[in-house]
């Protein structure tokens, strides 16, 4: 691929409006004119765009069906929660924060090459039970390991997210996806979406590239669930069931599957309606899931779907024709 | 040996229960492809109905004998639960037959989340227990214990699964739903009412669920999230018998039933999921379309 710079028309224009946009993510909090309530909102949005993209990456672009996304999620949150408070000093928490995150993110990205390895030699609806096992399983352990809480959770973290780096980590994955799917590897995990024999046939990897899109996919999972940790300082495995994986899911069909653009608008106002929706109490959770059913009767690729803005796109990509797909 | 007969016994009638809601998945798996992650809260809204209409029914104004309010129970919510369904598959899946087929899934976990959280807004969480209408008595039997419940739970299961199964084998309808479930394209050029066959499958699947909802109640407590848990238990077992096959649905709920019971009886019970879902991991890894599945040649989505 030629151009692999985020930016692909104007990068000075463009890396100034982000530096920007990082200093007044810096500042704003500093001088108190962001509220609590509303950084809290902004970090769980930035968290689940992170989320979201990453797992666009294996539903959307691969067309693969995975379920049990908040299963990776908590392995990174654990990981790095265990770090952060068992085993590095609580002093040295600001600096090895982004170590700390990676860390989990591996362990997580791990976890997903153990799924993939034999999951992969299936194909379509199984892979869908397997993630969901996989995400039973790993509440069940978490649930049963008592030196790290058990059922009642994890606590101790200090809080170590703050909206700037929620907002590096966001940029960070959108340019790792973005490049990633742009790429030869992304022209292969379309090719499997669109046609798997046919990709086999034109001599895609496609083993290969499965397991690398759902690596890729899992380790971003897991350095969510590690900001996720350090935002909320308490974990406990009821926060990564398939609820929350099933949130992740109706966020990636809000946005529209195969777009990072998608994924970020499916995040944001996913995660923005349910806070504007408190008032309603339990209700909210049945408006939320029933505006996605009539969404997804009007337009079942959701909001933004196959489609790509022009700022992310690269130049020479002609804004892609949405064709069917399963 | 009498407590390893006596969990045989609770494995039976739990197994039952998820037999019943496994093959609501299993046809509607076998039709349209579609795994229906709703069932599970049709199910539990099953539950409900026969909550609400035997308590109405037990109302002073008839004495009707306790088991006659039990029958109408089960066919009040038999045939509420597949209205239902069918209402749903009318709104929510018709429209989207076409679309690409993951929407149709997503359609089915937002109506799924639509119901739970309806229940859980009007009805309240607070678990509640069915009216008894059938008069508990335990026999015992060389130590063993037995409860009626626990004979009508067995025998009505065994009774409904033997007819749903005549139904697919032996009639035209069943003969419709197995061509569907062969190739979609080919058998609406035979005559086939296709759309008309997938309401039945999903009247039919819904108040197996039903029944599988009335038996549970009558036995265990119900609340608004029960259709998650039991949902997905009854959904694996579909998947372990092999998903869209009935008799594997119905030996799937069984062995789920007996994994549940004795992972229960001899480890703590936390571990009950985990065993579960691992025992699924490793008979997929070696048996990927389930016990009775036949292999799926090229389907992909």
């Amino acid at each position: 691929m030629k151009r692999l710079a985020i930016p692909s028309r104007r990068p000075l224009l463009t890396a100034f409006v982000l530096l920007l946009i990082l200093l007044l993510a810096i500042l704003l909090p500093q001088l108190g004119i962001l509220n609590l309530y509303l950084q809290q909102v902004i970090m769980y949005v930035g968290i689940n765009i992170i989320l979201t993209i990453s797992l666009n990456l294996v539903n959307g672009y691969m067309g693969e069906f995975s379920v049990g996304h908040a299963g990776f999620m908590a392995i990174g949150a654990y990981i790095s929660s265990l770090l952060t408070v068992l085993v590095f000093p609580r002093s040295w928490g600001p600096f090895i924060f982004p170590l700390v995150l990676i860390l989990g993110g591996l362990g997580a990205a791990l976890a997903g090459l153990i799924v993939a390895l034999p999951s992969f030699k299936t194909r379509g609806d199984y892979l869908a039970i397997v993630t969901l096992a996989f995400n039973m399983i790993i509440k069940s352990v978490l649930e049963n390991i008592d030196a790290i809480g058990g059922p009642r959770g994890f606590m101790g973290m200090s809080k170590l997210t703050n909206v700037a780096w929620v907002y590096i980590w966001v940029l960070i994955t959108i340019y790792v996806i973005r490049n990633f799917v742009f790429s030869n590897y992304g022209r292969a995990i379309l090719s499997i979406r669109e046609d798997e024999v046919a990709a086999e046939l034109v001599s895609v990897n496609t083993r290969q590239t499965k397991v690398l899109a759902f690596v890729v996919s899992s380790f971003f999972a897991g350095i969510a669930g590690g900001l996720f940790a350090h935002v909320l300082q308490f974990i406990n495995p009821r926060s990564f069931t398939i609820l929350k994986s099933t949130d992740m899911l109706v966020m990636v069909y809000l946005g529209g599957i195969g777009s990072i653009t998608g994924s970020i608008l499916g995040a944001t106002i996913y995660t923005v309606l349910l806070e504007l929706l408190r008032p309603l109490g339990v209700w909210r959770w049945v408006v939320g899931p029933f505006l996605l059913v009539i969404l997804m009767i009007t337009r079942p690729r959701g909001i933004y779907g196959l489609r790509e803005t022009r700022w992310l796109a690269p130049a020479e990509e002609v804004p892609a024709d949405a064709t069917a797909t399963g | 040996m009498q407590f390893i007969v006596q969990q045989i016994l609770n494995a039976l009638q739990l197994g039952s229960v998820y037999a019943l809601i496994a093959l609501g998945y299993t046809m509607v798996y076998g039709i349209l492809r579609m795994i229906n992650f709703a069932h599970g809260d049709i199910f539990m809204v099953s539950t409900y109905i026969g909550f609400f209409s035997a308590s109405f029914l037990l109302g002073r104004l008839l004495h009707l004998p306790g088991v006659i309010i039990f029958v109408l129970t089960l066919l009040v919510a038999m045939l509420g639960t597949a209205f239902l369904a069918v209402f749903i598959e009318r709104v929510a899946y018709k429209p989207l037959r076409q679309a690409p087929r993951i929407s149709a899934v997503i359609t089915a976990l937002g109506i799924g989340l639509v119901l739970e959280n309806t229940t859980l807004a009007t009805i309240g969480p607070e678990p509640r227990i069915l009216p008894q209408v059938i008069p508990v008595v335990n026999f015992s039997i060389g130590g063993v214990a037995i409860s009626t419940i626990q004979i009508v739970i067995l025998i009505i299961s065994a009774i409904v699964m033997f007819i749903l199964d005549t139904i697919v084998r032996k009639t035209m309808t069943g003969m419709a739903m197995r061509a569907i479930s062969f190739d979609k394209t080919v058998v609406p050029l035979m005559g086939v009412p296709v759309d008309r066959i997938i309401s039945i499958t999903f009247a039919l699947g819904s108040s197996m669920a039903a029944v599988g909802g009335i038996l549970y109640g009558i036995a265990y407590m119900i609340d608004p999230y029960m259709g998650i848990r039991i949902g997905w238990w009854a959904f694996i077992s579909a998947v372990v018998g092999g998903i869209g096959n009935i008799r594997g649905a119905m030996v799937g709920g069984y062995i789920l039933g007996f994994v549940e019971i004795f992972v229960a009886a001899f480890l703590p019970s936390t571990y009950r999921d985990f065993v579960a879902f691992a025992l699924l991991l490793i008979l997929l890894v070696f048996k990927p379309t389930g016990i009775l599945g036949m292999p799926v040649v090229q389907q992909k989505v």
